[in-house]
């Protein structure tokens, strides 16, 4: 009886929280709601026996993806009243558009699982975490590396986007240091007295 | 009563038809359109997870963290292009990103 409960509030939780990300005025408050949906998220993970998931979304999104976004939104100052103009007039539109997208979706769903057994077992006896292992470092090893391939495109990506370089900033340039020679820095005067230099 | 696959994918279902409307009703705000991306591929999670219990096959949960690595860098480089963005026109509004195109 717990998981139902469980279940049930957990997503209860995550749909509102997600509908608020979208309708909230305030745009830190829907990155909150956002955290929120995922943190709730990471709940039926557990319920659905993928422990090491759930806390890859934990420490994912809540850690790093909405910190990016909380960031940004409080980096970029923007008049976020403005932008929420047009609100009321898409969303009938949407609406429709939402409500036929959900409709074929559980229709489809209803229609194509024939054979539901009701209940979702854990797999194996081993733990989540090493049957993960097992497979991923094995028969998803090229797909592991490919994602780290992303993984620093992303990275890459992101610093050569964001970085600029700023003119007047006086930097040390080293090669032009060391090809300094003594004919260039030093130069010998000979002085008549009384006449100082020219 | 128990819980089964359908509950999962009907949660799913539910939140990636938010996603979709979050990009319909905010369409000046970038910022909550990268979030309802955020929304739709956890939808795509949930069911990836979903199914990969039901059929007890860990290749979906495998899956599933392939997913969740590429939204985070999808993240990152949408906010990265957000941020130049705003530095070189002082605003983020949508509809005047088509000043680009050639």
């Amino acid at each position: 009886m717990l998981p139902v409960i469980v279940f049930y509030l957990l997503s209860t939780i995550a749909v509102g929280a997600a509908f608020m990300v979208i309708a909230a005025r305030n745009p830190v408050h829907s990155v909150m709601f956002l955290i929120l949906t995922f943190f709730s998220a990471a709940g039926l993970f557990v319920l659905m026996g993928a422990e090491f998931l759930a806390l890859l979304l934990v420490m994912v999104y809540v850690g790093a993806v909405a910190v990016l976004f909380l960031f940004v939104v409080m980096m970029l100052d923007v008049n976020f009243v403005e932008l929420r103009e047009g609100f009321l007039q898409h969303l009938p539109k949407g609406m429709i558009v939402a409500g036929v997208l959900l409709a074929e979706m559980i229709l489809v769903g209803a229609a194509s699982i024939t054979a539901d057994k009701g209940k979702i077992v854990p797999t194996g006896g081993k733990s989540n975490i090493e049957e993960i292992g097992d497979v991923l470092y094995t028969e998803y090893a090229f797909f592991f590396e490919a994602v780290g391939l992303i993984l620093l495109v992303a990275l890459i990506g992101a610093v050569v986007l964001t970085h600029r370089t700023r003119k007047n900033v006086k930097r040390q340039n080293v090669s032009e240091q060391i090809a300094r020679t003594r004919e260039d820095g030093v130069e010998l005067v000979d002085i008549t007295p009384n006449s100082g230099i020219e | 009563m128990s819980i089964g696959l359908s509950h999962y994918l009907v949660v799913a279902a539910i939140l990636f038809t938010i996603g979709v409307l979050g990009i319909f009703v905010n369409r000046k705000n970038v910022i909550i359109i990268l979030m309802s991306i955020e929304l739709i591929l956890l939808a795509v999670n949930i069911n990836f997870v979903a199914f990969a219990t039901h059929s007890g096959d860990i290749a979906g949960q495998i899956f599933s963290m392939f997913v969740l690595t590429v939204a985070a860098a999808e993240a990152a480089i949408g906010l990265a292009i957000l941020v130049v963005y705003f530095r070189n026109r002082g605003d983020i509004a949508v509809e005047d990103i088509s000043m680009m195109k050639g």
